[in-house]
């Protein structure tokens, strides 16, 4: 088919092709950036959609209910008890003999009760100590950067704080901090959410029993060097309902990969995400060199544009209705967040990048309800910051090649953005 | 008409007039009041306008939306609300509301 083969990301027109021969999920429209006209089209047409297998028979992730309008995504986050996170929050189920346990792919009371344990560690109250220490690095960071050259920002600049961010949350190491990135890379390049471009299910294993190994003797180091510390380890280890999760390996890995891929991609993507924005609309640019006071309204904006984890899953625990179309028990229902942000019954003009525009908290990429994030004050920190430093030392940062984008449908981002920075005269 | 009198954390005082019909969350946010955020703007799904209520005339119960999100702060406590949940009512007698020392 010509249509087919003209098309970039190589698959059928998403508005022409019965949607029955669709595959929703094909992480290449994230690859190749083309997934907006099919979400609006479910959003319109089917929003609350069965996909029973791809265009060519049975899809790597299974079977499927698509949720893409912003009002039925906030409904199915409220109510837990039919819309349970158990066993997976991903489209994937676990693998076998690989259920790792992470308590944002629990239900209360044990959500609840792993939850409290950690966030302490990101809280708002916690952050004010880390705030110069991540000042510090971002000014490092960015003071390093090559002026007049081409280079790839996500290396540079986006993964470069984030790690350091995350050894620090762990107390983890600093020298070997790219082991974490290693790590959190691997933990959510399954080949089945990336079309066949990720791990096998035997390389993730072991990558992941070396994760474990590591974390175990972090556990025990902490043990044994016991000081008053706030990093995520030995907040698990004060607290009675979890100080002995070391002795439990998957819920030990599961809650590490929870953290670890939480604190990184994320922040991760945004960080990268805000200077392709601003580099696409150069009016808001201006804005923003007028008014730095815009800073953390731009940061929320950035946040829901760039939606760097385009989906969440959820399982019916009972036949349950959602806006019309009943869901049967069992039934895999994936949320999409990135569509959601998307919906302009619920954000006006929502394809717009407006970095001041009223109510620019109520987005979804944080998840609402009882699994919203938990370290979204620090993410917004963390990009505060690297934007206020940017605005002292840059008059703009030019992109100037195509972003290279992850072929994936669980983590929406960028292996490349190559830029050149303009120093402010 | 009744007055709401809402204390930061740090101990400053706003004193404003009830308006029938909003939430306090909603009061706060209209007198850029510090301290709550809302960001889900009002669906008790985010928790970042919890506010602990030190004074009210009998308030509507704790609906289970609201409790499981209240059970998630860490600063709880037994006076723990979400401002987006209580509406405000020409009925209603004068509340004293404490903001916590941060949402998240």
């Amino acid at each position: 088919m010509n249509q087919a083969v003209t098309r970039k990301d190589g698959l059928p027109d998403p508005l022409s092709t019965p949607l029955d021969q669709l595959d929703i999920a094909d992480p290449r429209r994230f690859e190749f950036d083309t997934w907006q006209p099919l979400f609006e089209r479910l959003r319109s047409e089917a929003p609350v959609h069965y996909q029973a297998q791809g265009p060519a028979g049975p899809a790597p992730h299974g079977d499927f209910w698509s949720v893409t309008r912003f009002e039925d995504i906030v409904e199915v986050e409220k109510n837990w008890e039919a819309f349970s996170s158990e066993p997976s929050i991903a489209i994937l189920d676990p693998e076998p003999d690989m259920s790792v346990q992470m308590f944002i792919a629990t239900d209360p009371p044990l959500h609840d009760d792993q939850r409290r344990a950690v966030q302490g560690a990101v809280a708002p109250k916690n952050l004010q100590e880390f705030e110069a220490l991540i000042r510090q690095r971002t000014q490092e960071t960015l003071d390093g950067l090559p002026l007049g050259e081409t280079f790839n920002w996500v290396d540079r600049v986006s993964i470069d704080l984030t790690t350091k961010m995350l050894a620090t949350l762990f107390d983890f190491p600093q020298e070997q901090r790219q082991l974490l990135t290693h790590w959190s890379d691997a933990a959510t390049s399954d080949a089945r959410i990336t079309a066949g471009r990720g791990l096998s299910i035997d390389e993730r294993r072991t990558i992941m029993g070396e994760m474990l190994q590591s974390f175990t003797q972090l556990w025990h180091d902490h043990k044994a060097n016991d000081r008053e510390s706030f990093d995520l380890i030995r907040m698990l280890q004060r607290d009675p309902k979890t100080q002995n999760m070391v002795d439990e390996p998957f819920s030990y890995l599961g809650n590490l990969m929870l953290l670890i891929v939480g604190g990184n991609d994320t922040t991760r993507n945004s960080m990268t995400g805000g200077v392709l924005h601003l580099h696409q609309n150069p009016s808001e640019m201006a804005k923003l060199k007028a008014n730095h006071g815009l800073i953390p309204s731009m940061v929320s904006e950035i946040i829901r544009y760039q939606t760097p984890l385009p989906h969440m899953r959820r399982t019916a625990t009972r036949d349950v209705e959602l806006n019309g179309t009943v869901i049967p028990k069992g039934g895999r229902v994936v949320l999409w967040y990135v569509s959601g942000n998307r919906d302009s019954n619920a954000i006006p003009e929502a394809d717009k990048f407006i970095i001041d525009r009223p109510n620019v908290r109520n987005h979804l990429s944080f998840g609402m309800g009882i699994h919203r994030c938990m370290g979204n004050r620090l993410a917004e920190m963390q990009l505060r910051i690297v934007w206020e430093e940017i605005l002292e030392r840059f008059e703009r940062i030019e992109v100037v090649g195509p972003a290279v984008r992850t072929c994936n449908s669980f983590v929406r981002g960028y292996h490349e953005l190559p830029v050149r920075l303009h120093p402010k005269v | 008409m009744p007055v709401i009198t809402f204390i930061e954390f740090d101990g400053t005082q706003h004193q404003v007039d009830s308006e029938s019909g909003l939430s306090v969350m909603e009061m706060a946010m209209k007198h850029d009041i510090p301290g709550i955020d809302a960001d889900c703007g009002g669906s008790a799904v985010c928790g970042t306008c919890h506010c602990f209520v030190e004074s009210s005339s009998e308030l509507p119960a704790v609906e289970p939306q609201e409790e499981s999100m209240l059970g998630l702060r860490p600063d709880r406590e037994s006076n723990s609300r979400l401002s987006c949940q209580l509406q405000v009512s020409d009925q209603g007698g004068d509340m004293t509301i404490r903001l916590p020392e941060y949402q998240m």
